[in-house]
């Protein structure tokens, strides 16, 4: 169920992020990785309780040990204050501009997808490519919670299934297990 | 009849020289109240002090997401060259160490050299270079030796005390032997010592059997820039467990020191006020104010309390390490994401021959030195897409992994030399969440570390192509390449030092050599505020050394002695 993001706008973030993060060979890409389920759920982070910021410890389970990674930390007052800006903007508010204004993320996420244009899912390739460089400010924030939403922890929404983790490679968190001596001193 | 106190001692910080100050001092009976502005995930403030498990192998929440603070939202700092800069050239992340229970120990990768007996008193083995000041330390190795031995047993540090040809003198073994060594590490130290080098197993403070009842690091790689899930590393959390269960400290985490308090008379520290979560303030009354903020917080916090700056010279000296990294990628993987992050070093390149003299003449200098050279492997993979290009060159970079699984770096920590005009000291109008000013450091490099980096980074890429890489590649933080116009970032440096530096002359020095204030003789700093010059190794062990001497001496308990073995 999406928290922030409308389903044309979560279309529209999937279609976007698969020319950032396109599939090749074993890499399914962003869209099949989930990364747009990873931005709703930063953009929704404050839709739950605790806020889905600061994912759980000290193991996920996945090599032994208790899964905890899904039982989100709570934010201190502060933290809550610094997220909420990020993620809201600053909208006025006198103890979110200590230092100035800040456009928050859903702001540069809502208006950079209207700017892609309605028919954005339907265009070809090229196209797509042309209308997100036209969006500097969202190509740019977007790519990196493309990049943060395919190859971080699945607590956070993407990272599907570990694919992002298995197409390149990397086991992911390895606690409590580790790797033995011979797995870090050998060639294998 | 003195008023009552709060406590005998009050300590600023808890990083690796709180924690040590708040061990050795309840541990010589005195009652101590440490004071943290972060958050506390370390351990559980009641009996037995177990660790609390929030961090974990979680790229995103511990370098996306600022978990161990601070947030450069809620505390940004900022950043310039020089004057010409105007009053900064950016707000926001600038050399950036954890703020919370631990400060950057916790998630340090702990590699814990000691100094060598010429970085005690460069000035008289090496002499003075134009435009820095360079000045030996008031200490020297033969005194610190004893005091190196008990911090290696304090952290719990792992090493091979054989294997250095340059180390100096050792009272004894390491307390550990050396963990497992690294693929890469295998790979890159037999290539230099084909080509003439001394790698050798670096000394870390990460347990590699069980020690201090806590486990053997399992090399689950998260290391540099994590919390240790397991409590493997040793710092902070062994001197901070130490003085919670003598039953004497008090840690309070969310606690924001605002400023120091004097006495009326304006000679001695009688406390400090803080900020709670809520914003409402307190007092902490004491007989000793230990202040351990970092070198970068530390003179903020005096700067602002308006405090023992008779010299002028509070949050001058500013020195970092001049980072060159020299980037070498493999034709297979390495899986340099496997193990402690960096498991050999090598200290040739802070050997002064004559082939580096004669480079130094011909660039104007009598001599340099670089540092230590670390042999450590590739980030996360968050970090490696943010890196890459968005598109097909993406994807095929991240399949390929050449910034990663294939990748292997040399690290040079150069030796940064002092200089006044590199300082922290108040922005004018950036603030933090408390509405106080922002830290600002204004620092440009010395032609020494630039000159060392040019001699010593053809080298490395040597051993790297040695090594079987297929292409290298070499860099600098802050960068080198362009003109000034073009080199604006801040150091990434993680080792700051110098901003309070120790001496005895109270006009050319802050604090004396027992790490008190010449003007507020009740407060001792403990941190690398007070070193007079950065070396080329990393600092914390020192800081560790040093504030077990000083505290000691505080609280009336007799040196420590060592001697050389036959
Ligand atoms: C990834 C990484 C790897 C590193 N690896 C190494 C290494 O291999 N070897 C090495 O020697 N060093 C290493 N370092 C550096 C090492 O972390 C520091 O040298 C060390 O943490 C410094 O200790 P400190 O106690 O002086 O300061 P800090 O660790 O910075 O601790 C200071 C604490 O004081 C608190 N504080 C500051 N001001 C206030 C205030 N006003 N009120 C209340 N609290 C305050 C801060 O929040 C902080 O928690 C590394 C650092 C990083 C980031
Ligand atoms: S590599 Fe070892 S010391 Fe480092 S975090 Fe993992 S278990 Fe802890």
């Amino acid at each position: 169920m999406p928290r922030f993001l409308t389903d044309h706008e979560h279309g529209v973030v999937s279609a976007a992020v698969d020319r950032l993060v396109p599939p090749l060979d074993a890499h399914p890409g962003g869209a099949a990785l989930g990364v747009a389920d990873y931005v709703d759920n930063l953009l929704g982070a404050f839709t739950f309780d605790p806020p889905r910021i600061f994912a759980g410890g000290p193991f996920s389970g996945r090599f032994g040990g208790e899964a905890s990674f899904a039982r989100f930390i709570p934010l201190s007052p502060h933290e809550e204050l610094a997220w909420r800006t990020r993620i809201e903007g600053s909208r006025g508010m006198p103890e979110r501009e200590f230092n100035g204004p800040t456009r928050g993320w859903q702001e540069i996420y809502r208006n950079g997808i209207v700017a892609l244009g309605a028919d954005f899912c339907e265009v070809d390739g090229d196209e797509q490519d042309r209308r997100l460089h036209a969006q500097g400010e969202l190509r740019g924030v977007l790519y990196v919670h493309a990049c943060e939403g395919a190859y971080g922890p699945p607590e956070y929404g993407g990272n599907r299934d570990r694919a992002g983790w298995r197409a390149i490679g990397f086991e992911g968190d390895v606690q409590p297990r580790g790797y033995t001596d011979d797995e870090v001193s050998g060639r294998a | 009849m003195p008023e009552p106190r709060d406590c005998d001692a009050v300590v600023v910080g808890t990083g690796p020289a709180g924690a040590t100050a708040a061990d050795v001092l309840t541990g010589a009976g005195w009652s101590v109240i440490a004071l943290e502005k972060g958050r506390n995930h370390l351990l559980s403030l009641e009996a037995p002090f177990a660790g609390l498990g929030h961090v974990s192998n979680d790229e995103i929440k511990s370098l996306r997401r600022y978990f161990l603070g601070p947030d450069p939202f809620l505390e940004p700092r900022t950043y310039r060259r020089d004057e010409r800069d105007g009053d900064r050239l950016f707000a926001g992340e600038v050399n950036n160490l954890p703020s919370t229970v631990g400060g950057g120990g916790f998630h340090a990768d702990g590699k814990l050299p000691r100094l060598r007996a010429v970085d005690f008193k460069p000035y008289s083995s090496l002499g003075p270079i134009e435009g820095a000041d360079i000045v030996d330390w008031p200490v020297d190795y033969d005194e610190m030796e004893p005091y190196y031995a008990q911090a290696e047993r304090l952290v719990g540090v792992a090493g091979d005390a054989d294997a250095n040809p340059f180390a100096e003198w050792r009272s004894g073994p390491y307390p550990m032997p050396p963990g497992a060594d690294m693929f890469g590490a295998a790979l890159t130290t037999e290539a230099a010592t084909r080509l003439g080098y001394h790698p050798y197993r670096a000394p870390t403070g990460v347990n590699s059997v069980p020690y201090d009842g806590r486990p053997a690091c399992n090399n689950c790689g998260f290391c540099a820039y994590y919390g240790c899930p397991i409590e493997a590393k040793g710092d902070p959390i062994a001197p901070l467990r130490n003085a919670l269960r003598s039953g004497r400290c008090e840690i309070r985490a969310d606690s924001y020191v605002e400023r120091v308090l004097l006495d009326p008379a304006g000679k001695q520290a009688r406390g400090v006020r803080y900020r709670d979560l809520d914003g409402d303030a307190h007092e902490v009354s004491a007989r000793i104010v230990v202040v351990a903020g970092g070198a970068w917080e530390t003179p903020r916090l005096l700067l602002r309390s308006g405090l023992a700056n008779s010299s002028g010279l509070v949050g001058r000296y500013l020195m970092y390490h001049f980072q060159t990294f020299v980037i070498g990628r493999f034709p297979f993987r390495l899986h340099g994401h496997r193990g402690r992050s960096v498991t050999h070093l090598h200290d040739d390149h802070m050997i002064i021959d004559d082939d580096v003299r004669r480079f130094a003449r011909e660039h104007g200098l009598p001599y340099f030195r670089g540092g230590l050279t670390e042999h450590g492997g590739g980030g996360g993979p968050v970090m490696e897409g943010v890196y890459t290009s968005p598109g097909v060159a993406h994807t095929r970079e991240m399949l390929e992994s050449t910034m990663r699984d294939r990748m292997w770096a040399f690290t040079i920590q150069g030796e940064d030399l002092p200089q006044a005009t590199n300082r922290i000291d108040l922005d004018p109008s950036v603030r933090d969440v408390h509405g106080f000013p922002a830290g600002r450091a204004t620092y440009d490099v010395h032609p020494h570390e630039v000159v060392a980096s040019r001699y010593y980074a053809p080298r490395l890429v040597a051993v790297m192509r040695e090594a079987g890489a297929e292409s290298t590649f070499a860099a600098t933080s802050p960068p080198l390449e362009g003109d000034r116009a073009g080199r604006r970032s801040a150091s990434m440096s993680r080792h700051i030092m110098g901003t309070c530096r120790m001496g005895d002359d109270p006009a050319t020095s802050v604090v004396d050599r027992w790490q008190r204030f010449h003007d507020v003789e009740n407060m001792v700093c403990t941190d690398s505020s007070v070193f007079p010059t950065s070396t080329g190794y990393g600092p914390t062990l020192t800081i560790v050394a040093l504030a077990i001497r000083a505290c000691r001496d505080l609280a009336g308990l007799p040196k420590l002695t060592s001697s050389r073995p036959r």
